[in-house]
């Protein structure tokens, strides 16, 4: 689906959102609120100043304390690369942004991320990974790293990585794979209205981080759960024994 | 024994390991660790690529006092895999994040030095990323301070740049260097006009302790011995910013009036001089009492807005 045809589908009565820049931001009516929206388009790389703008947004937001849904829709390429990004703190821009959202979701708005194309690295980190409960729509294509870098870095041949990829969702790039991993909770069906699904991804928004569950539910992350509660199983003896 | 190894404190904490910095930096004999290596909960995806593994993963997670107070502590180990996450590694520290929000310790420390994420576990590597953030923004909401100490060999690149702008504080060393994309990404994706990674001078500049200090993207500048990331441990407890809208409020302002201020610069000297450094070009040489003179007039390297 196209942004625009996503937008149509999540606000039938109509929406106020723009795309400047590659940059989406804007308003629209969910359940009788404005849901505030912001993203990324056009497989843009995400730098110091996408960031901040992004982030204002969602601190606007958050300063209205009307609890509104947050969504954020991403079709980004990774963290702009460049020597200016880095020379002004591009970690603290792209942390300020993922902050943003987790103070939106701890003063009680719900933040459904929703990816509708690519995504990579340090944008992906930032945006939707940052959300409660992010979804996917069919030909998302989040990735860490595509297979001929990886096959570049781990200087194992492209076709055995190729192979490999088919029984081993943990490296692999692909929409399919992050649903295995726990990363993306749900993936929707563009064939029935965004609004009612993304309403549901509200009402349905798990307490507490649950990717790990998920990951080891769906094999993607066969250990972390395990390994996770065994640190702080350990931590918790511990601090009983003083 | 030669004196210097008898004083864990003066070790290097560029040169130390993960459990070397850990054991010194805490009161003496306090730490315990966590999922030990004798616990071998190592990779379950290296040797498909058929790479050795590490019996900790390449983090020591555990629980220590720092002058009597209880803390958390997590350490990469730069020198396995460059210190980045994989699956164990990642959940070993989410699993002290998780504990922390309910033991409540005085501080959680995070020894940061980590390339960023494994790419043999990227999609793993780069959820644990995410959940680290999550935990660690609960964590500060609920008043437990994240201190972040930067020194080691790997620096904090990547998802580890990423968390580490999640913490309340960091200290960083000289040799610490904190940036999302690395010298050798830039120049593989943009070219060696963009940036060239055989410059080391230049990548100290642009990601160096020095400048992230200078421009308060750190907020404690330490020498490189253990003894004084603990002291600046130590003070930086003390002084955590609450995690609420005020702090990120004031964090917009303050990157925001960066972008405006410096946005134009080329070079990190050139930042340097706005700042009101007189000699920007003897910052890298600077001792470390000379910088702290320098950084104590500039204003931009002090605040609570993180």
């Amino acid at each position: 689906m196209t942004l625009a045809e996503i937008l149509a589908s999540l606000f039938p009565q109509g929406h106020r959102v723009r795309v400047a820049d590659g940059l989406v931001g804007g308003h629209g009516p969910l359940d009788g609120v404005e849901a505030t929206v912001i993203g990324i388009d056009g497989d843009t790389a995400l730098g110091i100043e996408g960031a901040l703008a992004l982030s204002r947004a969602v601190l606007d937001a958050v300063r209205a304390g009307d609890r509104a849904p947050i969504l954020v829709l991403v079709d980004s390429d990774s963290q702009r690369m460049s020597r200016r990004d880095e020379l002004l703190g591009l970690n603290e821009c792209l942390a300020h942004l993922a902050k943003a959202l987790l103070l939106a979701d701890q003063a009680g708005h719900p933040t459904i991320g929703l990816i509708y194309g690519h995504s990579a690295a340090g944008a992906f980190i930032a945006t939707a990974l940052a959300t409660r409960v992010l979804a996917a729509l069919p030909g998302a294509n989040p990735s860490v790293m595509d297979l001929p870098s990886v096959a570049r870095v781990t200087k194992l041949p492209l076709d055995k990585l190729q192979e490999m990829a088919k029984s081993t969702p943990v490296f692999a790039p692909g929409l399919d794979n992050m649903v295995a991993t726990g990363a993306v909770h749900a993936v929707l069906d563009p064939a029935r209205p965004l609004s009612e699904q993304v309403r549901a991804l509200i009402a349905d928004a798990p307490a507490d981080d649950v990717r790990d569950r998920l990951g080891a539910e769906r094999g993607g992350r066969p250990v972390a759960r395990a390994v996770a509660e065994a640190v702080a199983d350990e931590a918790r003896l511990e601090a009983r024994r003083g | 024994m030669s004196p210097a190894s008898t004083d864990p404190s003066a070790l290097s904490w560029y040169e130390a390991s993960a459990r070397q910095r850990v054991a010194a930096l805490a009161d003496p004999g306090s730490f315990r660790e966590f999922l030990p290596p004798t616990a071998r909960r190592t990779s379950p995806h290296l040797p498909l690529f058929d790479l050795p593994r590490a019996f900790d993963d390449g983090i020591v997670v555990g629980r220590a006092t720092l002058d009597g107070k209880p803390v958390l502590v997590a350490a990469q180990e730069g020198r396995f895999m460059g210190g980045a996450f994989g699956e164990v590694h990642g959940a070993k520290l989410i699993g002290l994040l998780r504990a922390a929000r309910d033991l409540k310790p005085a501080a959680v420390l995070i020894l940061f030095d980590t390339g960023g994420v494994r790419l043999q576990e990227a999609n793993a590597g780069e959820t644990a990323i995410a959940e680290a953030m999550r935990a660690i923004a609960e964590l500060r909401a609920a008043g437990v301070p994240v201190i972040g100490l930067i020194g080691g060999r790997a620096g904090a690149y990547g998802g580890g740049g990423l968390i580490a702008g999640t913490c309340s504080r960091l200290a960083v060393s000289e040799g610490g260097r904190i940036s999302v994309s690395g010298p050798e990404v830039i120049e593989t994706n943009k070219g060696a006009e963009e940036f060239d990674s055989r410059d080391r001078a230049l990548v100290w500049r642009t990601m160096g302790g020095k400048h992230r200090r200078l421009i308060g993207g750190a907020d404690a500048f330490a020498d490189d011995t253990v003894a004084a990331f603990r002291a600046a441990a130590l003070d930086l407890i003390a002084r955590a910013p609450a995690f609420d809208l005020a702090t990120l409020e004031a964090e917009q302002a303050r990157l925001e009036a960066r972008i405006a201020r410096f946005g134009d610069c080329r070079d990190a000297t050139e930042i340097w001089a706005r700042l009101g450094v007189n000699d920007p070009e003897a910052v890298p040489a600077m001792t470390t009492a000379a910088f702290d003179e320098t950084v104590a007039r500039v204003e931009e390297a002090h605040h609570d807005a993180r």
